[in-house]
C-alpha cells in the first residue's frame, strides 16, 4: 500500500476504499461480523475516518518461521494504513526475560494501547497485568495469558477448530467409502496447540464411523522434520485415504516425501494457510486438496481492535459500545473452489 | 584401535579375531566396538523385522533408512576427525542451516545446479575456516569458538530467510532426490555418504594427515615436539568439518527440496553422540569412522522402527534414551570381556 497523505481528499477516498477492502478480507477470514455494511445504530464504531491519534506498542516473538513473519508484516501494513496510528514495534524475541523487558519499555514510553503476542503466554502474564495496572489496555494476540486480568481483549486462532474442520472436510470426502483410513502428521507434541488440533480432528472423525485413524506421528513444524516423518509414515502405511498435516511449513517437506515415494493415492489437508500450499491447491495436480486456516491476518485485526480501544470506539457492524473481550477466528477450509478468495492472505 | 597401521604398535590383548586380523583384507579393522555395535544393529534389524515383517525389510524402507542416515552421516564423519584430535564442533547444525539457506537463496534466483552445490560447499568451508582460525591461531577453546559460530550462523541463516521457507525450483537439484535417479537401487545421497565414509576412513587410517590427527588428539605437546605443525593441523580439521557440513547441506536441500533456517537442528548432539557411541574418544587420541557410521545407522534404524510401529513421540524419546544407554553398556561389556 502506498503512503496516503491524510490531507488529500482523494487520498482519503482511496484510503477508505483500501481499508474497507481490507475489512472485507478480514471478515472473510475471521468470524468477525460479516454484515459490516448494515449500520446498527447508536454505537460509535471505528472506521477509516481519522480520529484521535493512537500510539500502539507491538511486542511479538522472534519471527523464526513463515507464519510469525507474516504476523509482523500484517501488523506493520495495517498500522501504516491509518493516518492516526503510530506503531512502536519491538525486536522479536523468544527469550521470556527479553520480551518482558521490551514490554516494560513500551509501558514506560506510555503508549496508548499494547498488542502483545507473547512467546510464552503463561510466562508473560505478569507483565500483561503490569500494563493493565498502568492504565494501558492490552490486546492479547494468539497465545493467551494465564489471567483474564492481564488483557482487555484477546484475539487469536482456533486450534481445536482447525482439527475439527480438517476432520469434517476429510469426513465429508470419505463418508461413502467403507473402511476408510486416515493418517495424521502432527506438529510438536510438547505444545498445547498440537494436542488441541489433534483433539478437534479426533472429535470430528467420531461422526464418521467408517473412518479409522491408523497412524499419527509428530514432526517439529520444520521442512526437514516434515520430510523425515512423512517418509516414514508412507513406509509404515502402504495404503490410506487421507492425511491431515498440522502445518504447511512442515507440509513442504511432507509433500516432498510424497513425491519421493511416488504416492498419489490419498488426499491431503494442510494447516495454517501458506501461499505455497494455496498455490498447490489451486494447481490441483497433487495430493494437497485443502488447507485449514490459522490466519496471520489476526495481527491486522489486533491493530484494528487496539485502535478502536485507543479511540474508545466499538466494532463496526456490532451494537456494542465497546469492543468484545475475546475474538476467536474461524478456521476456514481453503479448497480449489475458494482458493482465489484466500490467496492474498497466504504467507511465504 | 585405529592407530595407523604403519605404526602398528603391538596390539594390546584384544579378542582373538581382532588380534589375528590386525589388517584385514578390506582394511576394515574388525574392532571389538564395531562388532558389538554391529550386534546392536543386528538386534534392531531383528526387532524391526519381527514387529513390521511386512515393511521393515522392503527395499524401499532400507533405501529410506540409508537416505535418512546420509545427511547426518556426512556431518558425523567430519565430527569424528575433530573429536579424534581432541576438539569439538558445536556449530555443525548451524553451518548446515546457513549453507542450505544461502544455497537455496541463490537457487531461487536460478543459479542452477552447480550454483547450489558450489554455494553450499563454499559456505561450509568458510565457516570451518573461521572456526579453525579462531581455535588454531586465535587460541580459543573449541567449545567456545564453535558455540559462537553456532549462534552467529543460525542468526545469519534467520536473517537471510527472514523466517521463510525457501522452496527450490531448480529441477536438476530436485531430480537428484527422487527414485528416477537411483543407481542400482541406491539413491545418490547414499552414494555420496558412502564415498565420504570411504574417503574419511582412508584419510584417518591410511595417511599422514590421519596419523597427525590421532597424535594431536593423544598428546598435542608431544605431537608438537615430534615436529607436527599442530596449529595448521587443527585449522585443517575444522576446515574438513566445515566441508562435510557443506556437503550435508547440499544433500539436505536435495532431500527436502528447500532451505530453512531450522535445518540441521541439533545435528551437533546427534553427530557427537554417534561418534562417541561408535568408539571415538571424547578426550581425543582415538577415532573410528566405521564406528561413527554404525552409530548413525543405529540411530536412524531406531527412528525408523519407532515410526513404523507408530509409537508416540514421548515413548520414542524415552525408548531412544534407554537404547543409547543399552548400546553403550553392551559395548563396555564386550570390551571388558575382551580386554580382561
Amino acid at each position: 500500500m502506498p503512503e496516503i497523505p491524510a490531507t488529500s481528499r482523494r487520498g482519503l477516498l482511496f484510503g477508505t476504499a483500501a481499508v474497507s477492502a481490507g475489512a472485507l478480507l478480514t471478515a472473510c477470514t475471521s468470524n468477525e461480523p460479516k454484515n459490516a455494511g448494515t449500520a446498527t445504530g447508536n454505537a460509535p464504531a471505528a472506521d477509516a475516518t481519522p480520529g484521535a491519534p493512537v500510539t500502539i506498542g507491538f511486542a511479538g516473538p522472534q519471527a523464526d518461521h513463515g507464519w510469525l513473519a507474516a504476523i509482523n508484516a500484517n501488523a506493520r501494513q495495517r498500522a501504516g494504513k491509518y493516518a492516526d496510528v503510530t506503531l512502536e514495534i519491538t525486536e522479536g524475541s523468544n527469550d521470556t526475560a527479553a520480551q518482558i523487558g521490551q514490554i516494560q519499555t513500551l509501558i514506560n514510553k506510555k503508549v496508548d494501547v499494547l498488542v502483545i503476542l507473547p512467546a510464552d503466554g503463561k510466562a508473560l502474564t505478569q507483565v500483561g497485568l503490569q500494563a493493565m495496572k498502568a492504565g494501558i489496555p492490552v490486546v492479547n494476540l494468539d497465545r493467551v495469558f494465564a489471567s483474564p486480568q492481564a488483557y482487555r481483549c484477546w484475539i487469536g486462532g482456533d486450534n481445536y477448530g482447525m482439527g475439527l474442520n480438517a476432520g469434517r472436510f476429510i469426513g465429508e470426502q470419505l463418508k461413502d467409502k467403507p473402511d476408510a483410513k486416515v493418517v495424521e502428521l502432527a506438529g510438536m507434541d510438547n505444545l498445547e496447540l498440537t494436542k488441541q488440533r489433534t483433539q478437534g480432528f479426533d472429535d470430528a472423525l467420531r461422526n464418521y464411523p467408517n473412518i479409522r485413524k491408523v497412524a499419527r506421528q509428530a514432526a517439529e513444524f520444520t521442512v526437514e522434520s516434515g520430510q523425515a516423518k512423512m517418509a516414514q509414515l508412507l513406509q509404515a502405511q502402504k495404503q490410506f485415504d487421507a492425511l491431515w498435516n498440522h502445518d504447511d511449513d512442515q507440509g513442504v517437506g511432507a509433500l516432498r516425501a510424497v513425491q519421493q515415494a511416488g504416492r498419489d493415492d490419498f488426499l491431503m489437508v494442510g494447516g495454517a494457510g501458506a501461499k505455497s500450499a494455496m498455490d498447490a491447491i489451486k494447481a490441483g495436480n497433487g495430493v494437497l486438496k485443502a488447507t485449514v486456516l490459522y490466519p496471520p491476518t489476526m495481527a491486522a485485526s489486533a491493530i484494528d481492535l487496539a485502535r478502536a480501544l485507543g479511540q474508545g470506539m466499538g466494532v463496526g457492524g456490532m451494537a456494542e459500545l465497546e469492543i468484545p473481550a475475546s475474538v476467536t477466528l474461524y478456521s476456514a477450509v481453503v479448497t480449489k473452489d475458494n482458493v482465489d478468495q484466500y490467496l492474498p492472505t497466504g504467507f511465504n | 584401535m585405529t592407530q595407523p597401521a604403519s605404526e602398528a604398535p603391538p596390539p594390546p590383548a584384544v579378542t582373538p579375531p581382532a588380534a589375528k586380523s590386525a589388517r584385514p583384507a578390506l582394511g576394515l579393522r574388525a574392532d571389538v566396538r564395531n562388532l558389538s555395535l554391529l550386534g546392536v544393529l543386528a538386534v534392531l534389524v531383528a526387532v524391526g523385522g519381527i514387529t513390521r515383517p511386512d515393511t521393515f525389510l522392503d527395499t524401499s524402507n532400507l533405501q529410506l533408512v540409508l537416505t535418512q542416515a546420509s545427511v547426518i552421516g556426512v556431518v558425523t564423519v567430519g565430527m569424528t576427525f575433530v573429536i579424534t584430535s581432541g576438539g569439538i564442533d558445536l556449530s555443525v547444525g548451524a553451518i548446515v542451516a546457513l549453507a542450505s539457506v544461502w544455497a537455496t537463496t541463490l537457487a531461487t534466483q536460478e543459479y542452477g545446479f552447480a550454483g547450489v552445490l558450489f554455494t553450499a560447499i563454499v559456505v561450509g568451508v568458510a565457516c570451518g575456516l573461521v572456526n579453525g582460525l579462531l581455535i588454531a591461531y586465535g587460541g580459543m577453546v573449541p567449545f567456545i569458538a564453535t558455540l559462537a559460530m553456532l549462534a552467529s550462523a543460525r542468526g545469519l541463516a534467520l536473517q537471510i530467510t527472514d523466517g521463510r521457507t525457501q522452496i527450490v525450483t531448480v529441477q536438476p537439484v530436485l531430480d537428484l532426490g527422487v527414485p528416477d535417479s537411483y543407481l542400482l537401487g541406491l539413491p545418490p545421497l547414499v552414494l555420496v555418504f558412502a564415498a565420504v565414509t570411504v574417503l574419511g576412513w582412508l584419510l584417518l587410517n591410511r595417511t599422514t594427515f590421519g596419523r597427525r590427527t590421532v597424535a594431536v588428539g593423544g598428546n598435542a605437546e608431544a605431537a608438537r615436539l615430534a615436529g607436527i605443525d599442530v596449529r595448521r593441523q587443527r585449522l585443517h580439521l575444522y576446515l574438513l568439518s566445515g566441508l562435510c557440513c557443506g556437503i550435508a547441506a547440499f544433500l539436505l536441500v536435495v532431500l527436502s527440496g528447500s532451505g530453512q533456517n531450522t535445518n540441521g537442528n541439533l545435528y551437533e548432539l546427534d553427530a557427537i553422540a554417534a561418534a562417541i557411541i561408535g568408539g571415538t574418544l571424547l578426550s581425543g587420541g582415538r577415532g573410528t569412522i566405521v564406528g561413527s557410521v554404525l552409530g548413525v545407522l543405529v540411530f536412524t534404524t531406531i527412528t525408523n522402527i519407532f515410526a513404523l510401529n507408530n509409537l508416540e513421540s514421548a515413548v520414542q524419546q524415552i525408548a531412544k534414551g534407554a537404547i543409547i544407554v543399552a548400546a553403550v553398556l553392551v559395548q563396555r561389556g564386550t570390551l571388558r570381556d575382551g580386554e580382561a
